[in-house]
């Protein structure tokens, strides 16, 4: 496992490097620059030239790419072009936002999905599920952005119960979690129902109600302990691409995470600050499926034998 | 005698033997979810054609006498704030988020059907080169990376079709990689191999087309998503740029007078939120019936 592991944060350096290298090409053919954004008043073209010197927007793009990685080696993401801000604190001091609206809405997603999915799951084929199975398919279809707006209007604007936007404190992290975990909700509920259901007929449930074990420990031990990995990638593919896709959530709710840094970083023409954001975020998301991949071997022993480290190769028989 | 041949007759009725696409509709057809799925996508495919005949100065007039007005007969879905008729700007922006959830799909899916299927089919090296390439697209945060395209080529349906297109052809590759394998070790390929058919023709001929099964489910389902991700990028300011009613810009368009006026938020993303239900609807229903594993 610490073989796999390893093998997995190795690969992280191409995928580094390849993406460093199309976002930095990419955003060196954005038309505009940082100066043309600060909107200076009365520039002169000697004034123009010397910025462009600061920010060494003189140079072909394959020295300012070496600079910057050569920089990025000693560990330094340099200072945001717009602000002047250290991009490393910015972004480490973002972060924690984000991953926080991350799992709570992971966790609302599951304690309300997983139960929901047994109850379905239990009662397959009746009325009840089908109304379940058909507000899991409303809950996948509706945008989070446009369900944030509807509880905007209910709970801040007429019933002013609830902050609209903001960083500050648990009320007004209550939104947000609900609106980016309600996709969330849905897929759990979905997953747990499918694959409840496939362990719902198998024989080994038979026996163990045969053998007199009660229903509740039926369906909490033995059929989930057996339908939890299928639960468990949904909600793990839910964790990386909440803080891959976190800017649209933070958008509306004016969060403070790190999707709207990206987001004005862009806007602004911040180099700096977009790659910096970029490779943080590529490397979050990289780590953070990593862990959740590790977990699934926490969880099945059956795939842990499958991360060991590869034996020399026994010559086949044939 | 001839209730016997009627019997006869009934039986090979019955089990007449279906097309592999007569087969997949007639099991749509008994899955009530999926038709209404289909029912709303016909729809929606009708009320596209019906808005190639607004113009794009009716849809754009403003009318100072007409602003902020509510739902009504006259305006279906009441105005905006510049007084134009949202019922038009919603209809018109049908073809936008049409034309980049199948858009984008068609490029991810080709493009992931031909690498996916050459690195399951041909497996060693190439297998591994490949999925290591994908590997690393995948890491790429997609969002983010369709944000930086839209600024570095600027922003238009084009792009952004090409950007989110690209981003899922990672995904595509897996699916059709997976399905690849599974069919590979089938004795007809095998077959065919002895026959002498070039590798090109055991693939498109005899591999995709009986490991279709994942792929079309995941073509269905993908489009809504991507319908859905452009409409969250436009609604952030990164999709196609106003004035063309794109449904994601429109909602936002309504986020300022969201107290005063509602519906100019909310008819939007009543539209989007339908189209995307038609899709998840009928991808349910494909899976219903191409999923031997889930069949009740």
């Amino acid at each position: 496992m610490v073989y796999y592991a390893i093998k997995r944060v190795l690969l992280l350096i191409p995928i580094l490097i390849a993406v460093s290298i199309i976002v930095f090409l990419l955003l060196d053919l954005a038309p505009g620059n940082i100066i043309d954004m600060m909107q200076i008043e009365n520039l002169t073209q000697d004034e123009y030239q010397e910025l462009l010197r600061q920010y060494n927007l003189d140079k072909p793009v394959i020295v300012r790419y070496g600079l910057y990685m050569f920089n990025l080696l000693q560990g330094d993401l340099g200072k945001s072009d717009y602000t002047g801000l250290d991009v490393w604190q910015l972004y480490t001091s973002r972060f924690p936002n984000t991953l926080l609206l991350a799992v709570s809405s992971l966790i609302f997603g599951s304690v309300v999905g997983i139960p929901l999915g047994i109850f379905a799951a239990k009662r397959a084929g009746t009325l009840a599920d089908n109304a379940v199975t058909f507000i899991t398919l409303v809950g996948m279809s509706i945008p989070g952005f446009w369900l944030a707006l509807l509880l905007m209007l209910q709970f801040s604007l007429k019933w002013q119960w609830l902050p609209a936007g903001g960083t500050e404190g648990f009320r007004s992290l209550i939104m947000p979690t609900i609106c980016s975990g309600f996709v969330l909700m849905a897929g759990t509920t979905r997953q747990t129902r499918s694959s409840m259901l496939e362990q719902l007929n198998a024989d080994y449930l038979r026996t163990a109600r045969a053998k007199g074990v009660p229903e509740k420990a039926v369906i909490r031990k033995h059929a989930l302990g057996n339908a939890w990995i299928p639960i468990l990638t949904t909600i793990g593919g839910a964790l990386s691409f909440s803080i891959g896709g976190s800017a649209i959530m933070e958008a509306v709710f004016t969060w403070r995470g790190v999707g709207s840094l990206a987001v004005d970083a862009v806007i602004n023409r911040d180099f700096t600050m977009t790659m910096g954001c970029t490779i943080m975020t590529t490397t979050m998301f990289v780590l953070i499926q990593l862990m959740v991949d590790l977990l699934y071997a926490l969880a099945d022993p059956r795939i842990k034998s499958a991360y060991a480290r590869p034996k020399i190769k026994r010559r086949s028989a044939a | 005698m001839s209730s016997r041949n009627r019997k006869e007759q009934l039986i090979t009725k019955k089990y007449r033997k279906r097309s592999r696409f007569g087969e997949i509709f007639h099991s749509i057809k008994k899955n009530k979810g999926a038709m209404v799925g289909l029912v709303i996508l016909c729809i929606i495919v009708l009320t596209f054609f019906a808005s190639l005949f607004i113009s794009f100065s009716a849809m754009t007039a403003t009318s100072a006498a007409n602003i902020s007005r509510p739902p009504s007969r006259e305006f279906l879905f009441g105005t905006d704030n510049l007084g134009r008729n949202l019922f038009l700007r919603v209809v018109y922006g049908a073809r936008y988020s049409i034309a980049i959830g199948f858009g984008c799909t068609l490029i991810s899916l080709a493009g992931g059907v031909l690498i996916g299927a050459i690195s399951g089919f041909y497996g060693g090296l190439v297998d591994n080169i490949i999925m290591r390439i994908a590997d690393v697209v995948s890491s790429v945060p997609g969002m983010l990376f369709t944000m930086v395209i839209m600024t570095a080529f600027g922003q238009s349906l084009g792009n952004m079709v090409f950007a989110m297109g690209v981003t899922s052809i990672p995904l595509y590759i897996r699916i059709t990689r997976a399905s690849v394998l599974t069919v590979r070790g089938n004795e007809f390929v095998e077959a065919s191999k002895a026959i002498g058919f070039s590798s090109f023709r055991i693939i498109y001929t005899e591999v995709i087309p009986n490991g279709m099964a994942p792929i079309i489910i995941t073509v269905t389902t993908g489009i809504g998503m991507t319908i859905m991700a452009a409409a969250g990028l436009s609604f952030i300011g990164f999709g196609v740029p106003p004035p063309s009613p794109e449904w994601g810009g429109l909602v936002s368009s309504g986020r300022a007078l969201l107290r005063t006026a509602p519906w100019i938020s909310g008819f939007p993303g009543l539209a989007i939120m339908l189209v995307v239900l038609a899709f998840n609807m009928l991808g349910d229903g494909l899976r219903d019936a191409l999923d031997p594993k889930l069949k009740r």
